[in-house]
């Protein structure tokens, strides 16, 4: 921790970005709606570590101090690391510094059949797994042009809101942690164990399922699930109307995120914020509702959304997301068509076990799947989906082959990610607690 | 299912729209468009990026919600551009969303291999700022008039960029039998 002055010493200039927006503002772009544009913090890595290595230079009005915050620490949710320029307790300009999980999942992609993506992808967004999967491969479908049946349809939007509301209680329980609600932590992992555990007995696995895959879903729904649904289902209601008891109404909870991490709709739109940060600024945009896909057009559930823009209006919106994914997981159960799981084109999807015992072209089929993969035709693709986070987004690039040319992923948690120097300005510390933890970055998304 | 044959209808409506530009190109903000799966793609060149970027902000596309970037040097098939676009050896890719009208559109800018430079977004859409940074990070791609084009995911230090198709993945090699000498029986 040591002083920095405010405006950038010019022998340092190779090092120190500007603090002032050297951008010719003339254009009439969306910058003007960032008042707080001021707050995010442009400065290297290595100058941060030569002024905290304790060179100290003296400013001639105030003073302020740069202090590290993360990767390491409880409140950043996995190893975010924010450089924080305070002025006594009060931060007035802030950097996220991001990369510690960075392995190169795009160029992995690169080098993975269409089939093996799913197992990569799954890895990003760690809390909510099931939506890279699915982005994955609604991509890959798109490219190929294919249909799915309707219930490897259904069963993908069973799961994805049953991971919504895990997703959403993991929020809830990180949310309560970091402000202090310690009970709310573990009531929250308690609940969300309880989706997992679902999660296990369908996928076999607790997270990083590769459950979803191109042309539908690696298994049927196993026996007694229907059971398990409602049985969660049951579970559920009464322990969100405890959060309420716990939190919603509770005045210290209420003060703590109140007008905390205020933005405003502008500042979401122009910050290309998704998800339920552009929805606490009262505009209704929700892909599964706006721009459809799966059979999100045949449910009806309501699009929550706030009126502040505040950390309390990110935490309600959560919250009764879970309950507008009840409705929906209620209408799956109703609807669940019968049929197969997953596409019959044999050269997309693998065989069924017992026809490779009777038949040499299933063994072929099976064999050449599983090797070399299947072929998707040249094109490019963008496509989205609604996560918990936001808007997830997958644009796919194949050249005639069994492996994507390219595969971006479109993370929410990455862009979301630059509200937070202007929610964070001019509040205090504890406050851009409050901010990191409403913001709700998944680093494994993040990073990539 | 409903969605499904809407998805055909658009989708051969699309292809009725190839048809139809194949007889007189389609342009749109003085770019030609293509369409690729049904998704509605504008091509425009480098020099007009800008120009066509705060066209779009000013028509309502009114959040960009994507950047990134491709790398085609090993692309060995010809590439489905439209008439009057030259392929270069990068393309950047953004994505714009219009919430008025709930509709999407992707541009496609080319960008030489010996040049890799293009107009930053960063005045029309500051939420560009990041996703440029990493597009410059792992591809190398520079934006011009960004505020701060650094690295953002790969170590200040790194050299290289890792998404560009000449970047060797590193191998390490699989040992499947102990060394000469080792514990070998």
């Amino acid at each position: 921790m040591t002083a920095v002055e405010q405006a950038p010493t010019a022998d340092s200039a190779d090092l120190e970005r500007p603090t002032s927006e050297p951008v010719e503002e003339q254009m009439d772009g969306q910058l003007h709606s960032l008042p707080r544009r001021h707050a995010v913090l442009r400065m290297s890595e290595v100058r941060a570590a030569e002024l905290m290595d304790g060179e100290t230079i003296e400013g001639e009005n105030d003073q302020t101090m740069l202090m590290n915050m993360g990767p390491s620490h409880p409140s950043t949710h996995g190893v975010l690391r924010l450089m924080l320029e305070l002025d006594g307790e009060t931060v007035i300009r802030s950097k996220p510094v991001v990369g510690y999980l960075h392995t190169g999942m795009e160029k992995t992609a690169e080098t993975l059949t269409f089939l093996q993506g799913p197992t990569n992808v799954t890895r990003m967004d760690y809390a909510a797994p099931l939506f890279n999967e699915l982005v994955f491969s609604l991509a890959t479908e798109e490219l190929i042009g294919m249909e799915i049946p309707p219930r490897a349809t259904w069963i993908r939007m069973l799961m994805c809101e049953l991971n919504r509301i895990s997703s959403h209680l993991l929020f809830m329980a990180t949310n309560g942690m970091d402000l202090g609600a310690v009970s709310m932590m573990i009531y929250g992992w308690r609940e969300r164990e309880q989706v997992l555990r679902f999660f296990q007995k369908v996928t076999g696995l607790r997270m990083n399922h590769n459950y979803i895959r191109p042309g539908g879903v690696a298994a049927d729904l196993p026996d007694g699930w229907r059971d398990d649904v409602l049985h969660l289902m049951e579970m559920l209601p009464p322990r969100l109307e405890e959060y309420d008891i716990l939190m919603t109404g509770q005045p210290i909870w209420r003060d703590r995120l109140q007008g905390v991490g205020v933005i405003s709709r502008d500042e979401a739109i122009a910050l290309s914020a998704t998800g339920p940060i552009l929805r606490s600024t009262g505009l209704d945009w929700d892909l599964r509702r706006d721009m459809p896909y799966l059979a999100y057009p045949d449910v009806d559930f309501d699009v929550v959304v706030g009126s502040y823009g505040d950390s309390f209006d990110r935490y309600a919106i959560r919250l009764n997301e879970i309950r507008e994914s009840m409705r929906i997981v209620h209408q799956c159960l109703e609807m669940m068509p019968e049929g197969d799981y997953r596409a019959g084109d044999a050269k997309v999807t693998p065989p069924p076990r017992a026809r490779i015992d009777e038949s040499m072209e299933a063994l072929i089929h099976h064999f050449k799947i599983f090797t070399e993969g299947f072929k998707v035709p040249e094109g490019e693709v963008y496509v989205a989906v609604e996560s918990p986070r936001g808007e997830l987004g997958c644009y796919m690039v194949s050249d005639g082959g069994s492996h994507p040319y390219r595969m971006h992923i479109r993370g929410p948690s990455f862009v979301n990610l630059q509200t937070m120097p202007h929610m964070m300005a001019d509040s205090l510390i504890a406050d851009a607690v409050a901010v990191i933890s409403s913001v709700d970055p998944i680093l494994g998304e993040v990073d990539r | 299912m409903s969605d499904d044959t809407a998805k055909d209808a658009e989708v051969e409506q699309a292809e009725a729209e190839d048809v139809e530009a194949a007889a007189q190109p389609e342009t749109a903000y003085g770019c030609p468009v293509s369409y690729s799966r049904g998704q509605r793609v504008i091509h425009p060149g480098r020099d007009q990026w800008l120009d066509v970027a705060s066209q779009l902000l000013a028509d309502g596309w009114n959040m960009c919600v994507d950047v990134t970037a491709v790398d085609y040097l090993s692309y060995d098939s010809a590439r489905d551009l439209p008439d009057g676009v030259a392929a270069e050896r990068y393309e950047v890719v953004a994505s714009f969303i219009s919430h008025r009208s709930s509709e999407r559109l992707r541009a496609r800018v080319q960008v030489p291999g010996d040049d890799p430079t293009v107009g930053s977004l960063y005045t029309l859409y500051p939420g560009t700022d990041y996703l440029e940074r990493e597009v410059f990070d792992l591809m190398g791609i520079t934006f011009d008039g960004h505020p701060d084009m650094s690295r953002i995911l790969m170590p200040e230090t790194w050299q290289g960029h890792p998404l560009r198709k000449d970047y060797e993945v590193g191998v390490i090699p699989v040992q499947f039998k102990a060394p000469a000498g080792k514990g070998s029986e």
